[in-house]
């Protein structure tokens, strides 16, 4: 009963104009877009992730892991004096051979396996290099600032000088770290769109994820084209990487970006890019939401972990492959 | 090999469904059963007992859970330290509050409600397949662990987050006071040796029978659904009612070892320890024991189990004592299990069981080759 | 119960079944008779939707519209299960074994609607569970002596031959004792022994257990020779049915087999 009334009453909130409380009011949609835009952030983690679930049906949960490596390799190559610009090219370079030896030595052996044998694979590669990062660098908790700004930006300041409008849902704050890493997300994906629609390469891409079989006989060569994407998988990752580790800094913790993403692709749809934006904006969204209105009926705080994974479970169940994701037709 | 089955033939369909087909086998089976409840017992010190033999009986037996869902019914599952917790603090608060409350009786009510939070879990899966089903199962487990943090009553308010478990929880036997007055045993009821033998019979016991449901209708239901699920639906296993079940077992197994990862392993109940990472520990040891095998189980968990300690150990022989620290120690572990993981998966994708049965069936026709 | 044109009694009666994936087409306003004990051939071109027909019948596709009267029971769609459990057996085009098991637990699966005992019997191994087991692996091993498959009975199926796969597959049907059969392609892609073998054991199963048999097969000389009874598709319309003699001298049989100028 109790249960029922502390719904109740916080459904009213929520449709009430409480200026701190109510949900269609300017604080209600700053909450909103500010779970929205942080939402952008696992968005971020996803992309490698849809990357090459499309390309290969690979689900690879080594994605944390790697995130990991690279942002731990840029960290201590700067920490020894070597310049910016020369770390960031090395760690570049250092996770495409990376992407191909993963590509030679893990997924080519296991290309005719079915889809669970290549999950479980993915799964020792990430225990793998989780040995292999705190193994060649260490442990230790890093602090890395690219200088990102992270102070917030008054939206009614910009409206007024900018276009002279005035409006009071205008009265928001927005995170300019936030804005930074929803331009990146805009930008990869845009360039990934290209890449996939315009070059032939992409094409090839798109053959073979379709029909592994029917791209090879075609003259594709498929293990070309998968260490392309892994490749690729590990630069987009380990930029990811770096906004992470700004906001996070570089330690183990890290790791567990790899569980915000998943939720996001799931919703999206696993073969989906714009899916994995769109999941993590309703994720960022309802993570936020959930914080504020449904907290305190499960006792306080800290539910966002599980509360993630439950918005994704009611999407799912809704569609079962994701918003975006292909739906298979079972034959027999 | 010593012994083959050439000559043991069996003339009844209920000799031919025996749990250990060939006679040398039960009999190698029985000489390890009676050395392990009668000799183990007096032979084996604490840090056997403590560090090697209970928590690899333990492991061994969430493994099992794991595969019952994962292995056996093809249901992918990250949760099975989540549902560890479920069991582990239904047991705690049973034995804490009920008087009456033996610690059978609570591992098994731990089963249940493990088994129960594992249907609820499990439901998705009739709508849901493959990856999408990682969805739910991870949510249980951070469920799980955001749960019993946030209602501390389950674990008697207490602030540290931590409870030790005194003597008086451990009431394996009936008029076990006088039974202990009566042959003057000392009155410590969480000593190793008890600890040791309460989680050897309840491991016989869900090995048994986890044997006995594989081979037969259940066993078959659950594989039918794992394979090919159109066509099991065809021939009327009710796919729905069967997933339910295979989580329901299965979490009833990994609750039960929960339970004693709690009081036969570490002596405290503790949230804290049944994390994600607890959970993808029993991953490994089910892909590494092999997918679909009760022996790949146990050898599964023991391998990961041991690894770093035989690494350790090794160390300490070779270099001189504590000359290997414990973060390299994990580094190198994580490292060596990662690739073993891989190098499995590639060239023995049953894993150690697979492993278990080439070597078998080289050494049967050596020195022919196959 | 009304007897058919030829005298027989009708066992399953299929009403303007229409089947549509999104817009395609798949099976336009079908209506035929299966009567019992009889071999019903269903032959056409690809892609005629043979395979859909047998999937409405026993419920894997829901048709829009029409219905099934299966023994006297009308139904406007099928569930799987209940078809299973009405007596209608299934072998698949492209086998569907479940290939992580041994050839005699692939065969006792198809009589797990016969297997009473719970799964807590059958864990503690008590109650129904030992008896049933024996009885029903009895049962099993006479279909593995009728198909002759005794000496890989403990052979897991996915290291078997497609022919062999495919005895196993009928198999497995027949161990749930269906009334009704539908055999999808059974003797596609095997060489000319194993074709034979499959087309008597085919006709073995309709003379001694007088289980009706729907059949779909694209070898003409077998389906001339074993069935009492064809049904022509092509584009997901019936353009024939009756004996064999009958369709074979129909023109738009032969004109959608050999093709004609439009």
């Amino acid at each position: 009963m109790e249960v029922l009334t502390t719904i109740l009453s916080q459904l009213a909130t929520i449709f009430s104009t409480d200026p701190i409380g109510g949900m269609f009011t300017p604080f209600g949609m700053e909450t909103l877009i500010a779970g929205m835009l942080s939402g952008i952030m696992y968005s971020l983690v996803g992309i490698g992730f849809v990357l090459i679930y499309k390309s290969s049906g690979v689900f690879n949960f080594a994605q944390g892991t790697m995130l990991l490596f690279a942002a731990l390799t840029y960290v201590s190559l700067t920490e020894r004096q070597v310049n910016p610009v020369m770390a960031f090219a090395i760690t570049t370079v250092v996770m495409i051979i990376m992407g191909i030896i993963i590509e030679r030595t893990v997924m080519r052996p296991l290309a005719n396996q079915d889809l669970l044998s290549l999950f479980m694979a993915t799964v020792g590669l990430n225990y793998f290099l989780e040995g292999l990062a705190q193994g060649t660098w260490d442990s230790a908790v890093h602090g890395l600032d690219l200088g990102i700004p992270s102070d917030p930006i008054f939206v009614a300041d910009v409206a007024r000088e900018t276009f002279g409008w005035e409006s009071p849902w205008f009265d928001i704050l927005v995170s300019k770290f936030d804005g930074f890493a929803a331009l990146t997300a805009l930008i990869m994906v845009g360039g990934l769109y290209a890449f996939f629609q315009y070059t032939r390469t992409g094409l090839s891409l798109r053959a073979v994820s379709d029909d592994h079989m029917a791209a090879q006989a075609v003259g594709i060569p498929l293990s070309k084209i998968w260490a392309i994407v892994w490749a690729v998988t590990g630069v987009i990752t380990f930029i990811v990487g770096l906004i992470w580790a700004d906001r996070l800094s570089v330690s183990f913790t890290l790791t567990w970006a790899v569980l915000k993403g998943l939720p996001v692709i799931l919703i999206g749809g696993l073969t989906s890019i714009p899916g994995c934006i769109v999941g993590g904006l309703i994720i960022g969204a309802s993570e936020k939401l959930g914080e504020i209105y449904f907290a305190e009926l499960f006792g306080g705080q800290g539910i966002e972990h599980w509360w993630a994974y439950l918005t994704a479970l009611v999407f799912i169940l809704i569609r079962p492959t994701g918003i975006f994701g292909e739906r298979e037709i079972e034959r027999v | 090999m010593y012994y083959r089955e050439t000559g043991q033939n069996v003339s009844s369909y209920a000799e031919d469904r025996r749990m250990v087909p060939v006679r040398e086998d039960r009999w190698i089976m029985w000489t390890f059963l009676a050395i392990m409840f009668f000799v183990v017992p007096f032979w084996a010190n604490d840090y056997w007992l403590s560090a090697i033999l209970i928590p690899i009986m333990v492991l061994s037996i969430a493994t099992l859970g794991l595969n019952i869902a994962t292995g056996y019914t093809g249901q992918l599952s990250l949760g099975s330290a989540g549902f560890m917790c479920f069991g582990a603090f239904t047991a705690f608060n049973l034995l804490f509050r009920v008087e009456w409350m033996n610690i059978w009786l609570a591992f098994l009510c731990a089963g249940i409600v493990a088994g129960l939070v594992g249907i609820i879990f499990g439901l998705p899966s009739l709508r849901i397949k493959g990856f999408y089903l990682l969805v739910s199962t991870l949510c249980a487990q951070f469920f799980a662990e955001w749960f019993f943090n946030a209602y501390p009553w389950f674990l008697n308010y207490t602030s540290s987050g931590v409870v030790a478990l005194p003597p008086f929880h451990y009431r394996f036997l009936p008029f076990q006071d006088q039974i202990f007055d009566f042959f003057g045993l000392e009155k410590d009821y969480n000593a190793y040796v008890w600890r040791y033998l309460i989680a050897l019979i309840v491991t016989v016991l869900l090995t048994v029978a986890c044997k006995n449901m594989i081979r037969s209708s259940t066993g078959r239901n659950w594989m039918a659904v794992r394979d090919m699920d159109i066509a099991a639906n065809v021939i009327g296993i009710p796919v729905g009612k069967t997933k339910l079940n295979a989580f329901f077992v299965s979490c009833f197994y990994t609750g039960i070892a929960g339970a004693m990862y709690s009081y036969c392993y570490i002596g405290n109940v503790d949230f804290m320890i049944y994390n994600l990472r607890r959970s993808f520990l029993i991953m490994f040891m089910l892909i590494l024991g092999g997918l679909g095998s009760i022996l790949g189980s146990f050898l599964g968990a023991i391998f990961v189990y041991c690894w770093p300690i035989l690494v350790t150990r090794f160390g300490d022989a070779v270099f001189g004592g504590g000359t290997l620290d414990t973060a390299f120690v994990e580094n190198n572990s994580k490292i060596i299990v990662g690739t073993i993981i891989v190098l499995l998966l590639i060239y023995e994708p049953m894993g150690f069981a697979g492993l278990w049965n080439t070597i078998k069936h080289r050494l049967r026709i050596w020195p022919f080759r196959t | 119960m009304s007897n058919g044109a030829n005298g027989k009694e009708p066992h399953m009666i299929i009403e303007n079944i229409d089947l549509a994936f999104g817009g395609t087409k798949a099976i336009t306003d079908i209506s035929f008779t299966v009567y019992k004990g009889e071999i019903c051939a269903v032959i056409g071109p690809n892609g005629a939707g043979k395979s859909s027909m047998l999937n409405v019948i026993n419920g894997v596709y829901i048709p829009q519209k029409g219905s099934i009267t299966f023994e006297g029971k009308k139904f406007s769609k099928m569930k799987p299960h209940s078809a299973a459990v009405m007596g209608i057996g299934r072998t698949f085009q492209n086998i569907a074994l479940f290939s992580g098991m041994s050839v005699v637990e692939n065969i006792m699966t198809g009589r797990n609607l016969m297997m009473k005992s719970t799964w807590i019997e059958n864990a503690l191994g008590i109650g129904r569970c030992k008896r049933e087991e024996i009885e029903h692996r009895e049962a099993c091993e006479e279909i593995i002596e009728f198909l002759g498959l005794q000496s890989i009975r403990k052979t897991q199926v996915s290291a078997l031959s497609y022919g062999l796969q495919k005895r196993v597959e009928l198999g497995r049907a027949l161990a749930a004792e269906p009334k009704m059969l539908l055999l999808d392609e059974p003797i596609a892609g095997m060489n000319i022994d194993e074709k034979l073998d499959m087309a008597c054991f085919i006709q073995e199963v309709n003379y001694n257990r007088g289980t009706t048999i729907v059949l779909i097969e694209h070898d003409m000389g077998v389906v001339m020779d074993i069935s009492d009874h064809v049904v022509v598709m092509d584009y997901g319309a019936k353009i024939g049915d009756g004996t064999p003699e009958e369709v074979k001298n129909d023109q738009k049989v032969i004109d959608a087999y050999l093709g004609v100028s439009h």
